[in-house]
């Protein structure tokens, strides 16, 4: 299997006010092509760091990172990756069509490919007649289905989700968990998921990277045994139950209360 | 759409607004009513007399509306426009010069904020000039830019548009300033992704996030425009436009003159942002934005 992120002693440090804090220590992770891999953890535990890192928004203090082979820069420069951020951040001015466009006009599609791409992805996301509405006429879930769509639209390998569904309610959130599965089965992309939910993370996931925080580690990493075929009631099954436990545990022991 | 009650509230203001205006009238020009009726020996006027002598003096302390209102019209539907006579001719020559000024700010304004935004240096050294530019009165410099430039040969329009420019960079280059820097860090964030040069960050997201910002500003800079214009009048002297129609006015104690120009600057600033509010509506329509 090829392998898509490697991460190798990877560290970093933030020089903030009230002196240095190590976002990341010493991470080492493989991610395969193909995977859904979720990363987990409390708040400062580093999850969003580490996908920000692979997508050069931050820079490791030290370590190795590289992305299909090569250096966080030239894959971003490679346009290896699509990124979602936690908030949707489509361009107001824009229309969903406009805003899914926003990277193909920088990456410099023709206007025909664009209009193809544009009509594929919004299918993809069952965003198909919304097109020519502007962010602020769609629910808060459409619109993260859009910013999902406007990462899938370049045709990058790898899909970065920074808590995509974090600010959505319990069942927009069930929703999009499935749809996104669905997502995945039909363009066999690696995705790196960052998410604080439990179910999420053991519903969505070939392997979960439990982190803990203060300095920023990896405790434990879990793969799957669930099938890839994963209906919303595969839930309540013991193995779900199983591997949610586990990941509990490994949330509970890197969290040391007594401080 | 308009909401039912909104003209009556305003009529009853303009209704004050007229009776204290005639009363204020009354009161003011009484003095110099009474000692022209001492110096002709005139006694016991009818009141009725006073009162129709208060409201019709040829120069007033302060004239009657109605004063202002038929001058309006006597200089500007019953005057040739091109007439050195007719306030048409001297609202278009102050218009020109506020526009052509309003141009160059405008320019000159969004020209500053991008050096500002893009160059460290010029973010720190730049700002307090430009500040300090806006604290000497325009009063006091407006008649050197007139004398130098004069002296160079350049003379008429350009002068005081430069004193409009003065005036009407100012709001441009705080404004912009504001809005090249309104994006927030997730959007940028989005475009680093996507290894999007500077050229196109801007184009696709400074320029058209700061546009409402520049609509406000142009606003506040087409209003300074006009007053900028009108004082690049003042010291050349009876030449045209509103502000040498003012300075004339005072000279000559035709107060009547003097307030009926007043209307007219009034009346052309007021054109002018419902102009800049129209395209600006049009712009932010066109960009989608929600209807309010």
């Amino acid at each position: 299997m090829t392998t898509v992120v490697s991460a190798k002693d990877l560290s970093l440090t933030f020089q903030t006010n009230d002196g240095p804090v190590n976002a990341l220590s010493n991470v080492t992770l493989d991610i395969a092509k193909g995977e859904f891999v979720s990363f987990i953890g409390p708040s400062g535990c580093g999850k969003t760091t580490f996908l920000r890192a692979i997508a050069e928004l931050e820079h490791p203090t030290s370590g190795a990172l590289s992305i299909n082979g090569m250096t966080p820069r030239q894959a971003r420069e490679k346009r290896a990756y699509g990124y979602v951020f936690q908030a949707a951040a489509l361009y107001p001015w824009r229309t969903i069509e406009q805003n899914i466009a926003l990277p193909l006009e920088i990456m410099g599609y023709s206007k025909a490919e664009q209009q193809a791409r544009i009509a594929r992805t919004l299918e993809l996301v069952n965003l198909g007649g919304f097109g020519n509405k502007h962010p602020w006429q769609l629910s808060g879930g459409m619109q993260q289905r859009a910013s999902i769509a406007r990462a899938l639209a370049f045709d990058a390998d790898l899909l970065l989700m920074d808590e995509p569904f974090g600010a959505l309610d319990e069942i927009v959130r069930d929703h999009l968990n499935s749809e996104l599965l669905k997502l995945w089965a039909a363009t066999e992309k690696t995705i790196c998921f960052v998410t604080h939910s439990i179910p999420e993370a053991v519903y969505l996931s070939t392997k979960i990277v439990v982190m803990s925080p203060r300095p920023g580690r990896v405790t434990d990493i879990i793969d799957s045994t669930l099938p890839r075929e994963r209906p919303l009631d595969i839930r309540e099954t013991p193995e779900f139950l199983a591997i949610a436990a586990r990941v509990r545990d490994g949330l509970r022991a890197g969290h040391s209360y007594e401080e | 759409m308009k909401k039912p009650g909104t003209i009556l509230p305003i009529l009853i203001v303009l209704a004050t607004i007229l009776v204290f205006w005639y009363a204020a009238a009354l009161v003011m020009n009484w003095p110099r009513l009474s000692d022209s009726y001492q110096r002709a020996g005139t006694i016991d006027v009818p009141l009725s007399q006073q009162f129709n002598d208060l409201l019709s003096m040829e120069k007033p302390l302060l004239p009657a509306p109605h004063q202002v209102v038929v001058e309006l019209w006597k200089t500007m539907a019953q005057q040739a426009v091109t007439s050195k006579k007719s306030l048409v001719y001297h609202g278009w020559v102050t218009l020109s010069a506020t526009l052509l000024g309003f141009v160059f700010g405008t320019t000159l304004g969004i020209g500053l904020a991008l050096f500002i935004v893009y160059n460290n240096a010029m973010d720190r050294s730049l700002m307090p000039w430009i500040i300090a530019s806006q604290t000497i009165p325009i009063l006091a410099i407006a008649p050197m830019i007139i004398v130098v430039l004069n002296a160079v040969g350049i003379e008429g329009l350009v002068p005081k548009a430069i004193i409009s420019t003065y005036l009407s960079f100012f709001p441009v280059v705080v404004g912009m300033v504001k809005g090249f820097r309104s994006p927030e860090a997730i959007q940028l964030d989005l475009l680093h992704t996507y290894n999007a040069s500077r050229l196109q960050t801007f184009i696709k997201l400074r320029w058209p996030i700061a546009l409402p910002y520049l609509f406000t500003s142009m606003k506040v800079g087409i209003a300074a425009s006009l007053v900028g214009a009108i004082v690049g009048e003042l010291p050349a002297g009876g030449g045209s436009g509103l502000g040498a129609r003012l300075l004339a006015g005072s000279y000559y104690g035709q107060t009547i003159q003097i307030w009926s120009a007043l209307f007219a600057a009034a009346a052309l600033a007021g054109a002018l942002i419902i102009v800049v509010g129209i395209a600006e509506r049009l712009t932010t329509a066109r960009m989608g934005a929600r209807p309010a």
